[in-house]
């Protein structure tokens, strides 16, 4: 019986490395196992022989592995494999040269934009207008290469960004124009939408793959926010020991931020790629540690201005600040769902992710009040429609979260349903960019 | 007889919430009630039943507890929701749809004489 016993428990450790497979899962196929083992042992055969029966009922571990894959993508995701096949994971340590080929087109790309421009001193709106233009492709393009796309989605992929281009810089924009800054800043929104179509490899349809680019979205972030840290140290001590031995540390700087802040895109992707292991234990905690802290702040903001209403203190500024905070939240409810696991039940996390979510929500009506009476008094003008269009899209996603989350709170509705409301919405949120971008500059004549 | 693959995939569910909906239960004992309600004949590899089961979790359909059953071993159970129940309901119309299809389809080629034949 010990040989059996053994040979169980070394079957648990071989099971267990299925990427998608937990402990829990392993627990509750040895139970499986077992009873199928004690139901052949009581028909008269050995300990031995059932293991052997049982084992193969259970199927092969690769098909297992794959159903369970196919079950649980959050988990698989924590182990890198995703749409990769085993072989490329195992050659892993061979994709950097190439994350690092289009890191370094991205910061040509940028140089040279940045030389015809005649940046800093020549007009630098087509600069900004055009930055992510000069940027995301790159990512885009190395994204097709990582998914081995063909030459048909490639040129899918293509498609965005070619519009993008035509229409940001065919539009005659007048001078001092806040289309054209509404523009600038809408059209990295549209474009990281871009990139989700080859991050996905083409299936954006699926909520899973949705919630997959999510996350990549979140991993993304926290990566790039290091590589700027780590940069902005380097380049303070770059000057630090540059400047005394009379080096033009301005014309050092103006080759090395821009390029360093372009290739740091493509590098952060590679890096949320390949090293998923080491934001993965990072991410939840992040979530843990911040929802909390922005969920007391949001409480208290919308008490001190339901107390002392919005009127007097709104204004241009005030209204950006609020748009930002919203979008932050969001972005923070969002990544907290994409860490999370879905078959757990209702915990304090969703509850606080609802004060979160209800404060935001209160929030956002007053600015939407204050808004709509700045232009029922002053008139429509571009910012101030762009504005509206954000918080009532934002107003919609957090009333109906609000409303799905109290439902399973009280457990009355699944954690898939608040999910795939969210993911549902993506699309919604990069029309609206979309439409900033192309509908708004001819609607207020370039302005 | 061997059931297609695909056959026994599409049913899988319906079986499970059905086999589920007669009270809770646990792995290795849906198994052996699919196979005794399919007297045999409908062989599935054991694995794959926890994939779906985790599914179903997901989707609400069922509830899940980790128990320890008075004769030892911890055990994870499967508990049919009012959800999982509507769901039944909804593949069984679909079941009786697709049988009344074939069955008006193959009214004239009785098949009876031929599963007679076969046994």
């Amino acid at each position: 019986m010990d040989d059996v016993e053994h040979e169980i428990a070394r079957w648990r450790a071989h099971v267990g490395q299925g990427p998608a497979i937990d402990g829990r899962d392993v627990d509750e196929l040895e139970d499986h196992l077992r009873g199928q083992m004690a139901d052949l042992g009581s028909a008269g055969l050995s300990a031995d022989e059932s293991f052997l029966i049982a084992v193969t009922r259970l199927g092969s571990l690769d098909d297992l592995a794959r159903e369970f894959a196919r079950e649980h993508r959050d988990r698989l995701w924590k182990q890198l494999v995703l749409a990769d096949t085993a072989d490329d994971v195992s050659s892993g340590g061979r994709t950097w040269p190439e994350a690092l080929g289009f890191a370094v087109l991205a910061a040509i790309a940028v140089q040279v934009a940045r030389l015809l421009s005649d940046f800093p001193e020549g007009d630098s709106t087509w600069l900004v207008r055009n930055a992510s233009l000069l940027v995301l492709p790159f990512l885009a393009g190395w994204f097709v290469r990582r998914r081995r796309l063909g030459l048909r989605p490639a040129l899918v992929a293509a498609v965005p960004f070619v519009v993008a281009a035509l229409v940001v810089n065919l539009f005659p924009w007048s001078p001092d124009s806040n289309t054209e800054l509404l523009v600038a800043a809408h059209l990295p929104v549209v474009l990281w939408f871009a990139v989700a179509w080859p991050y996905t490899g083409g299936d954006l349809r699926s909520d899973g793959r949705r919630m997959d680019f999510v996350r990549f979205t979140g991993e993304w972030v926290i990566y790039y926010a290091l590589i700027a840290l780590g940069g902005g140290v380097l380049m303070g001590l770059t000057v630090g020991i540059l400047e005394p031995a009379g080096v033009d540390v301005e014309a050092v700087m103006l080759w090395v931020l821009p390029s360093g802040a372009a290739g740091a895109v493509v590098v952060a992707g590679w890096l949320v790629e390949s090293k998923q292991q080491v934001v993965e234990n990072m991410a939840p905690v992040l979530t843990m540690v911040f929802t909390p802290l922005f969920a007391v702040m949001l409480a208290v903001a919308a008490v001190v201005y339901a107390v002392t209403g919005l009127g007097g203190a709104f204004d241009r500024e005030l209204l950006g600040i609020f748009d930002l905070l919203l979008i932050v939240v969001l972005g923070l409810v969002l990544y907290g769902m994409s860490a999370r696991d879905p078959a757990e039940s209702a915990g304090w996390a969703d509850r606080i992710q609802l004060v979160a979510v209800v404060s935001a929500l209160a929030l956002d009506v007053m600015v939407l009040g204050a808004m709509v009476a700045r232009i029922g008094e002053l008139g429509f003008t571009p910012n101030r429609t762009a504005a509206l269009g954000l918080n009532l899209v934002l107003l919609v996603n957090l009333a109906v979260a609000g409303w799905l989350s109290t439902l399973f709170l009280r457990g009355r509705t699944t954690f898939d349903r608040v999910e795939r409301w969210q993911t549902t919405y993506l699309p919604v949120f990069a029309g609206w960019a979309a439409l900033v971008v192309v509908a708004l500059p001819p609607l207020f004549g370039f302005a | 007889m061997q059931i297609d693959k695909d056959l026994v995939a599409a049913s899988a569910t319906p079986l499970v919430l059905a086999i589920l909906a007669d009270g809770e239960s646990y792995g290795y004992a849906l198994l052996k009630r699919v196979r005794d309600l399919s007297g045999g004949e409908f062989e599935w590899t054991d694995g794959m039943l926890y994939p779906l089961l985790h599914r179903l979790h997901r989707l609400g359909y069922v509830t899940t507890e980790w128990r320890v059953p008075p004769e030892g071993r911890r055990r994870k159970y499967y508990a049919l929701t009012d959800e999982g129940g509507a769901a039944l309901a909804e593949h069984q119309r679909q079941w009786v749809t697709v049988a009344r299809t074939l069955g008006e389809a193959w009214r004239g080629h009785d098949p009876l004489p031929l599963l007679l034949g076969n046994a």
